[in-house]
């Protein structure tokens, strides 16, 4: 009886917090779509020339102008602009002359697969280099995982990518180069799910596969890189913190091994806060990806951004932002939700 | 020597000024002991003189080479040690030359941005109620881009040149300066010194300016600092794609982009201005770090 009250409170607080958090994310999303919209309107590219042409008449001009809706007040055109975003019409390019929405399509499984590949890179080599650091603080193994995390910091993304092709496909020849597969290796397989690593293997067509991942290496290792310095800095961090707690000493005096101790019932517990640094670091590897992407001829969503970007396909720029946006926003959310739902401390505080 | 010493570390100063002085003493200390954060004010301070001296130390002129007898040619050639790129260039004198505009650059966002943040973030704390859900939704829904991906659409939208990139990183730069502020404001606003204050009369624009803001300083600072190295980062990703600093100009980050199309044969026109934005990035790191744990005891974990 009791034991259902408590349950059933605890559901009310759950839906509460979830509406009050359903209620931010709508503000969010309705503000990222508003500064999108805005950032199109400021462009100093006449969007009515680009339909008709710089010979048309007045009259066309005229009529072409209505046709876009731009005689209407801002406001309105927002509106309007709304609907049909959330129709999943973002417009046509002018670039490619499809609608942005299955551009995009087309291109996210790229960005997703190396995305996936990096962050799993990231975070088997980065959780156990900060678990090493915090245990031997300030010690030689600490100042080498500082180093390696702050050079990951501080070197440009673009210029290690062009770095490590010379070095590994120009010169030593160990990896293939831009691309995701040789054309050679492109026919052997179906793109069902768009991410080639998967489809390869399921079909069986193993050369290409192996193809495929020596296109892939690099760049992911590149990204997982990045995501790493920040993975490692913050294991680190929340190692020292468990560490240090009782337990830790009360195990100690129990004679638990020390193995056992760090990489079991401190790990467990700095496990919760870094899922959501894990998360953070996804979200942040569709920032780096643009960079990555242009310099090793990746077809994904931040190759078509930057393509878009140098073309002045302004409506595919405004698309390809605001979906980045939006995911990026949506991961930020999930880990919020992520670190809730795991951790007890959280859950029954309030 | 002696003398000096004592009259810095003294318990009892005499005066504000020496207090004061004194403070600014001990933060040096103990930042001395950092031999990495040394490092990288030493660096920080190598780009500062570049850029001032960059006329005078440069051997070459950096935006005209000699097309007929200096092209391409490799590092360690007399007169010429970092290599010349594909118009006759000295590599070198270029490099000296862009570390004016990553100066430029680096020094304008944190004028910009710093004080909108600050603004923003102590206005929101201050007054609470619905100024503060205002301030710190919109504050939010330009965090909730990523940095790189906004500022390429800003650069977009402005067109392509420097001051739009500096434009563009400085609208994505404030933020974190803002909830920063906001926080800080938050655990001082309810303070007796405050309350005197208001009683004494002050205007709240003075409160803020003169007790709220003084107070967020320091760790807005070294946040600021801290986010150098992305924002070097950030304009030289814009370089690189063609939306920063237009050629001739002898950005780092376009640097690369020229030198890309040599990589193979001519390695060093795209690897010497990723060394020197490595470089300069890695000293504002290591500075950044090292204040840190200086100035914002708090911070350290």
């Amino acid at each position: 009886m009791t034991f259902a009250t408590i349950g059933g409170r605890r559901g009310a607080l759950w839906l509460r917090r979830i509406a009050a958090s359903l209620g931010t994310m709508g503000v969010t999303f309705l503000g990222l779509l508003l500064v999108t919209f805005l950032i199109g309107r400021v462009v100093p590219v006449d969007p009515v020339l680009s339909v008709v042409g710089d010979r048309a008449t007045q009259a066309q001009y005229d009529a072409a102008y209505r046709a876009l809706g731009l005689d209407r007040p801002l406001i309105e055109q927002f509106w309007i602009w709304l609907t049909k975003v959330f129709q999943g019409d973002f417009g046509t390019s002018n670039l490619t002359t499809r609608p942005i929405a299955d551009d995009i399509a087309r291109v996210f499984p790229a960005t997703l697969e190396l995305a996936t590949v990096s962050i799993v890179i990231g975070t088997a080599l980065g959780i156990p280099m900060g678990v090493w650091a915090a245990v031997r603080q300030g010690k030689l193994v600490d100042q080498i995982v500082r180093i390696v995390g702050l050079v990951g910091y501080s070197a440009p993304v673009f210029w290690l990518g062009l770095m490590g092709l010379l070095l590994f496909y120009f010169k030593l020849d160990l990896i293939s180069g831009p691309g995701r597969v040789d054309i050679s290796y492109e026919y052997d397989f179906t793109p069902r799910t768009g991410l080639y690593l998967i489809d390869t293997a399921m079909q069986g067509a193993w050369g290409a596969f192996g193809n495929v991942f020596s296109h892939i290496i690099l760049p992911a290792s590149l990204l997982g890189y990045l995501s790493l310095a920040y993975i490692s800095r913050m294991t680190r961090s929340f190692m020292l913190a468990e560490l240090g707690q009782e337990y830790v000493t009360t195990a100690r005096v129990k004679g638990v091994p020390e193995w056992r101790i760090i990489w079991v019932q401190a790990l467990r517990n700095a496990a919760v806060p870094l899922v959501t640094v894990v998360a953070l670091s996804y979200a942040n590897l569709l920032e780096g990806s643009v960079l990555t992407e242009t310099v090793f001829a990746w077809p994904g969503l931040g190759q078509y951004l930057t393509n878009s970007l140098q073309n002045a396909d302004m409506n595919a720029v405004l698309g390809g932002t605001l979906v980045i946006g939006v995911i990026f926003v949506g991961l930020n959310m999930l880990s919020d939700l992520l670190y809730t739902l795991l951790d007890a401390r959280t859950r029954d505080r309030q | 020597m002696t003398m000096t010493r004592d009259w810095l570390l003294s318990e009892r100063p005499a005066s504000r000024r020496q207090a004061r002085i004194g403070q600014i003493y001990r933060t040096w200390l103990a930042f001395r002991g950092n031999g990495l954060a040394l490092f990288g004010a030493c660096i920080v301070l190598a780009l500062v003189v570049v850029a001032i001296l960059a006329p005078w130390l440069a051997p070459h002129d950096p935006l005209i080479g000699d097309l007929n007898h200096t092209r391409l040619l490799p590092p360690l050639t007399e007169g010429y040690w970092l290599g010349t790129d594909e118009q006759g260039r000295d590599i070198l004198s270029r490099l000296l030359h862009g570390a004016r505009i990553t100066l430029a650059v680096v020094a304008l966002v944190a004028v910009i941005a710093t004080p909108v943040g600050l603004l923003v973030g102590t206005t929101a704390g201050y007054f609470g109620g619905w100024v503060d859900t205002v301030l710190m939704r919109i504050t939010d829904i330009v965090l909730a881009f990523p940095k790189l991906i906004l500022a390429l659409a800003f650069v977009a939208a402005l067109g392509p040149g420097i001051e739009n990139a500096i434009i563009a990183i400085s609208i994505t730069a404030w933020p974190p300066y803002a909830r920063l502020a906001r926080a800080e404001t938050l655990t001082i606003r309810n303070s007796d010194f405050i309350a005197a204050t208001k009683l004494q009369g002050a205007s709240s624009a003075r409160i803020i300016w003169k007790h709220v803001v003084p107070l967020c300083l320091s760790s807005v600072i070294v946040r600021v600092t801290l986010d150098m190295a992305g924002i070097i980062l950030t304009a030289a990703g814009l370089g690189f794609l063609g939306l920063g600093a237009q050629p001739p100009q002898p950005e780092w980050g376009a640097m690369i982009a020229g030198g890309r199309n040599f990589l193979v044969d001519y390695w060093w026109v795209a690897t010497m201005p990723g060394l020197a934005i490595f470089t300069v990035s890695l000293g504002f790191n290591l500075l950044g770090d090292g204040l840190r744990d200086v100035l914002d005891p708090r911070g350290r974990k």
